[in-house]
């Protein structure tokens, strides 16, 4: 019988399927005592709709892998945060065609500060590989995405915004 | 499973197949939700619904641009602010209801006029619906979203350990919410006659319901530690406005403070008289039909 960290690491984001909840970095613990498992998952945005479908296949892959004790928690602190994405998820989100985010560090005490122009990230396209890229839209078609576009290959693509 | 008759295939098996949102659970299941010893819990219920509902209102309304807004972008990007706040609501009201003995729905849905505790500037159309356009819209979500970024910044701080990580989570949020406000602020002010004409008059909407965002409530007084006092945020939240406002060549508008009802405003239930036509839109489903799940 495979562990119920194996299993639980191997279930697919359902809005990134590309990526395992493990990859993705929202797969926070896997305990498992005396046949029961308890699994911990953090959302990546407050409002993230994907959340009760992760738990929701967090629990069917573990009880048709034979666990049937299975209690999935939700852990809001600390924070989810881009850079928990493994280098793995990176590799696997560039070659799906989504730039994964770059990294941004631990998040500082105090205001945070105004950006009146969009950072001018380097983000290369993950089809051609160009850096001369430009922002469509901070906001794409999920919570966690942007649209940017291409100006060498005239790709449009998504990226995987910092948080 | 058959294909024979289109509802069975929708309803027989597992809901994996189902679109997000159905079967949604509680949205703090699992969280530590310890209350911190010699905290007023009546206070802190009534400080979560505060806040709370200032997210779910204004999530209302950015939902109304939902297929109407200028360009489809836009359209995605207010959807997605929208959904931000939402989230930042079921938390709240969830947190509020464990003291109340309500689930987040009851507090949603069958809660009148009167016991919503957001904020006027919440409420208020800004449009799409007559009250105003995509640039009072702008303005709205600038105001707010100053407002609320440096309110869960220090909100990160309290005591109560669901409202510091709801701030925590909440931050990076708002935080791209006032980028975007402030990016479009700049490029309409700093744009045509007319981009520029029609931002300012947005300002100028807005404008008489910031007073109440910095005016501090008995609540707050009563949770010295778990909630924030909204007057100590005001000098930050002025000067991050003053540098959209002077990079956009806008004025800032006089200060005009909106009418109270004997003193009173949202924070005490007494609200504009755009409040009830919001609620029956967000609420009607619901008591129509008691229990509904979609």
């Amino acid at each position: 019988m495979t562990t119920a960290l194996e299993v639980a690491s191997a279930v697919r984001d359902p809005e990134l399927p590309v990526l395992t909840l493990a990859d993705l970095g929202v797969l926070r613990e896997v305990s498992e005592q005396d046949g029961r498992v308890v699994v911990t998952i953090t959302p990546t945005y407050s409002g993230c709709p994907a959340i009760d479908e992760m738990g929701a296949d967090l629990r069917r892959s573990l009880v048709s892998a034979g666990y049937e004790d299975v209690e999935v928690r939700l852990s809001l602190s600390p924070a989810w945060t881009t850079d928990w994405i493994s280098d793995e998820g990176r590799s696997k989100l560039a070659a799906a065609g989504i730039a994964p985010p770059s990294r941004i560090g631990p998040s500082v005490a105090g205001p945070v500060p105004l950006n009146l122009v969009p950072p001018s990230r380097q983000v290369a396209c993950p089809q051609c590989g160009s850096l001369n890229t430009s922002e469509i839209s901070r906001f794409g078609s999920t919570a966690c995405k942007a649209l940017r576009r291409c100006n060498a290959c005239a790709e449009p693509f998504e990226h995987v915004k910092e948080i | 499973m058959s294909f024979d008759n289109a509802y069975e295939s929708l309803l027989g098996g597992e809901d994996a197949h189902w679109a997000f949102g159905t079967g949604f659970s509680e949205a703090l299941s699992g969280v530590d939700r310890e209350f911190p010893a010699g905290v007023d819990r009546e206070a802190l219920a009534a400080y979560c619904l505060m806040l709370g509902d200032d997210a779910l209102i204004y999530s209302q309304r950015l939902s109304e641009w939902c297929s109407r807004a200028p360009e489809l972008e836009e359209d995605i990007a207010l959807a997605n602010i929208a959904l931000d706040l939402l989230g930042q609501a079921r938390m709240l009201l969830t947190r509020a209801g464990e003291v109340l003995g309500r689930d987040e729905d009851a507090l949603a849905y069958l809660r009148d006029e009167r016991e919503f505790r957001n904020v006027h500037l919440a409420e208020i159309d800004c449009g799409p619906g007559p009250g105003g356009d995509f640039a009072t819209t702008i303005a709205r979500l600038l105001v707010f979203s100053s407002w609320r970024l440096a309110l869960f910044s220090r909100l990160r701080g309290s005591a109560d350990p669901v409202l510091a990580a709801v701030a925590e989570k909440g931050l990076k949020e708002l935080a791209y919410h006032r980028d975007h406000a402030a990016q479009w602020t700049v490029r309409l002010g700093d744009g045509t006659d007319e981009s520029h004409r029609r931002m300012q008059a947005g300002l100028d909407r807005v404008w008489p319901f910031v007073d109440e965002l910095f005016a501090t409530h008995a609540v707050e007084t009563a949770l010295a530690g778990v909630a924030v006092d909204p007057a100590s945020l005001r000098s930050e939240v002025d000067g991050v406005l003053e540098a959209v406002l002077s990079a956009s060549g806008l004025t800032r508008p006089q200060d005009t403070r909106a009418a109270r009802v004997a003193g009173m405003a949202g924070r005490d239930g007494v609200h504009t008289e755009a409040m009830g036509y919001l609620l029956a839109e967000m609420q009607h489903l619901h008591r129509s039909l008691p229990g509904a799940v979609w």
